[in-house]
């Protein structure tokens, strides 16, 4: 049963259908193991959006602030999509290369520890 | 009935148990011209299955006029401390003006819950067959319409003199952390009678609400607040009632119909996560936001839910109950939530509608204290971080909205409980659309009635559709949460709250 | 045994219950904390209407109890005198 309604065949309205997002998709984005940003950063983009696009023009910004983006090399970052593992194609656009709406996507650095070394 | 049988009746003093059996039991009639199931409609389709309404007993035998008469008396008491509190400027008695901001919390996310909670018993009362539970549920309802009037009461002197009061209600429905409490009785209460009656019954005024208003009332009486202490204990007088009714009900049921236990448990174990989720932000209450401290949110826990909640579920082993399906992972989730999620204000401190800050160093080492395996550890480089961002200059707040859990609704913050490193993702795909959470526990919630969880009107994707105004972050906290920005949200430090409260007592 | 326990407020009426629990329960344990005491005790704990009177020295009512109440713990049972709670194991 999918679930317990008075009613029979009882459907709920999909809030967040893509279709709602004004041609925007919703991908999320997370620094692993860099806990100074609390939680993964919800962002939404047009679906043709490159990778390159939403790491330069969305991403960077966010992220910048943390005291160790300055030794970040994007070209060395470890890349998850939806948990696993992905070589992201940086000139193509996001909906090509399987990063659908709502999709995560966690970028990890193992040589950069976090402030103090402490994952933050 | 005659009039001899009317004086004779009144000439003898009834007992309680006389007078609850003429209230519950000579008070109903049979159904001959109408049939039952039209009158209670929403009876069985839950599964649960009732053979004898008249087991049903409140173990207080409670009558409505021995309630009018003690809640008249218990509102008595509380409007002459209330008018006390006000005639005496208790909102300068307060240990730190840091702490009013724990009571704008209470006011914005508990508050508008217990009028959910009259609601949602008004509703039930009306839908079981028999009438003890009809009349347990109708003076439920009203004792949780007296909570509101009172806490907002109690709250109006401090309206008077600190920011953040002003649109409680307004936010209840649409600021993004209130959607947390608010989504959790929405929940409970389009779900059928029994599951509700189990949900706020039972999970939450049995098991957990002695979590919320115990530890955090005694809190207020050690930070001078005789307003919230008397509110506060006046409406958990009532609570002791309610939780007996919660535990009667689990009883009442489980001995109905064996085929009713496997549904209880299923309830119990939701409604028991979401609860704890929900308690995460008391836990930062407690921890964070009181100045002078009770006890830890891990002490709390292990008295109010280890301790009494486990001689609880050992009376209830003889009906097949067992735990609820994730306490030992929540025993291990003490040590860590609190900090999560005051880190998680404290980075979003322009978007929330009361004050955060840095501990002091003196409440860090009290944590380092509470917390001696993990605060030192995972939790006290965060606040090295921000003290050394804010001495720069740079008060850090993020830039961007959070990942929110489809069925808690609070941001994706919580981490694997083996790694508090690595935060914790869960997700599923149903009908070609994908969904987050932040745990198993609500991953199996969804999973089980995902046509109602699909529809959770999770307060970042309504920014992101447009709907919340805009289109920048602060017209949406102007404008639609009616923050009045600069002076409700942001850091303590430097508010008007601060600078006022600076003029009263005379500092610099 | 698990543990049944009620607290009460911290105010007048409360201290002469808390005397009459005291005397019923001699086993139980009584803990004060701001604004409040907690009373609790092995498996089982009793009110009774008789000893709070003669403590308050003055008639009383069981539901009067509800004034002071905070919080209980146990499977309540109560009557015109008294309220005792208990689990059962
Ligand atoms: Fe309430
Ligand atoms: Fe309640
Ligand atoms: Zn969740």
């Amino acid at each position: 049963m999918s679930v317990q309604a008075i009613v029979p065949d009882y459907r709920g309205v999909v809030r967040d259908r893509f279709e709602n997002f004004h041609g925007n998709q919703l991908v999320y984005v997370a620094w692993d193991k860099h806990l100074m940003f609390c939680a993964p950063f919800a962002f939404p983009v047009p679906p043709e959006m490159s990778f390159k696009s939403l790491l330069t023009d969305v991403a960077t910004d966010v992220f910048a602030v943390h005291p160790e983006f300055d030794q970040l090399d994007w070209s060395k970052a470890e890349w998850l999509l939806d948990g696993q593992p992905f070589i992201p194609q940086l000139d193509v656009a996001l909906k090509d290369q399987g990063i659908s709406h709502k999709s995560v996507l966690r970028f990890q650095t193992p040589e950069l520890k976090g402030y103090m070394g402490a994952d933050i | 009935m005659n009039k001899n049988k009317v004086t004779t009746m009144a000439a003898k003093k009834l007992s309680l148990k006389e007078k609850y059996s003429l209230l519950t039991r000579d008070l109903d009639w049979e159904f001959s011209y109408q049939d039952r199931k039209d009158a209670f409609p929403m009876e069985e389709f839950e599964g649960i299955k009732i053979t004898d309404w008249s087991k049903w007993e409140d173990p207080f035998r409670l009558t409505m006029d021995a309630y009018w008469k003690y809640q008249a008396e218990k509102e008595k008491k509380l409007y002459a401390i209330l008018d006390a509190f006000a005639q005496n400027n208790g909102h300068l008695n307060v240990s730190d003006p840091r702490y009013v901001n724990a009571i704008k919390l209470f006011l914005t996310g508990i508050s508008p819950q217990e009028y959910q909670a009259h609601q949602g018993f008004a509703h039930i009362g009306r839908q079981y067959g028999g009438v003890g539970a009809r009349i347990a549920c109708q003076m439920q309802s009203i004792d949780e319409l007296r909570h509101v009037q009172t806490q907002v009461h109690a709250m109006s002197q401090f309206n008077k003199y600190f920011d953040g009061f002003q649109s409680w209600s307004n936010m209840q429905d649409r600021v993004w952390y209130l959607s947390v409490p608010t989504s959790f009785f929405h929940d409970a209460r389009s779900a059928g009678p029994f599951e509700f009656l189990v949900a706020i019954g039972f999970s939450f005024e049995y098991v957990l609400t002695n979590l919320l208003f115990v530890p955090f009332m005694s809190g207020a009486a050690y930070n001078g607040d005789m307003a919230t202490v008397t509110f506060g204990f006046s409406a958990q007088s009532d609570e002791a009632r309610h939780m007996t009714l919660g535990l009667e009900v689990i009883k009442f049921l489980l001995e109905q119909h064996e085929d009713n236990v496997p549904i209880v448990q299923k309830w119990i174990d939701k409604w028991f996560w979401r609860g704890t989720r929900l308690l995460t932000l008391v836990g930062m209450m407690m921890d964070y936001m009181l100045p002078n401290k009770v006890m830890s949110w891990k002490e709390a826990w292990e008295v109010y839910f280890e301790e009494a909640g486990g001689a609880l579920f050992k009376d209830l082993a003889r009906y097949g109950i067992t735990m609820p399906k994730y306490a030992a992972l929540v025993e291990k989730e003490k040590e860590h939530i609190s900090h999560q999620a005051w880190w998680t204000f404290y980075t979003h401190g322009h978007a929330t509608g009361f004050h955060t800050w840095i501990p002091t160093d003196e409440e860090l080492d009290w944590l380092s204290e509470k917390y001696p395996e993990t605060f030192d550890k995972y939790y006290r480089p965060r606040w090295e971080m921000a003290k050394k961002l804010e001495a720069e200059g740079k008060r850090f707040y993020t830039k961007a909205l959070p990942q929110l859990c489809t069925t808690c609704q609070i941001p994706m913050l919580f981490t694997e409980m083996d790694d508090p490193t690595q935060i914790a993702y869960r997700d599923t795909v149903y009908n070609g659309d994908r969904y987050h959470f932040c745990s198993d526990g609500c991953k199996d919630i969804f999973h089980d009635e995902p046509e109602k969880y699909v529809q959770s009107w999770l307060p970042v994707h309504q920014i992101l559709q447009g709907n919340c105004g805009g289109p920048g972050v602060e017209q949406v906290l102007s404008d639609y949460y009616h923050f009045n920005v600069g002076a409700d949200n942001m850091d303590m430090k430097g508010s008007p709250d601060e600078k006022r409260w600076k003029q009263w007592k005379g500092v610099a | 045994m698990s543990k049944v326990y009620l607290a009460l407020q911290d105010n007048d009426e409360a201290r002469y219950i808390v005397e009459a629990i005291e005397e019923d329960n001699p086993e139980s344990t009584i803990i004060h904390q701001p604004a409040m005491i907690r009373i609790e005790a092995e498996g089982y704990l009793v009110v009774k209407r008789e000893t709070v009177e003669e403590k308050m020295g003055r008639d009383w009512d069981m539901q009067e109890l509800h004034l002071s109440l905070i919080t209980l713990g146990g499977n309540v049972d109560e009557d015109d005198d008294q309220l005792s709670l208990s689990w059962n194991e």
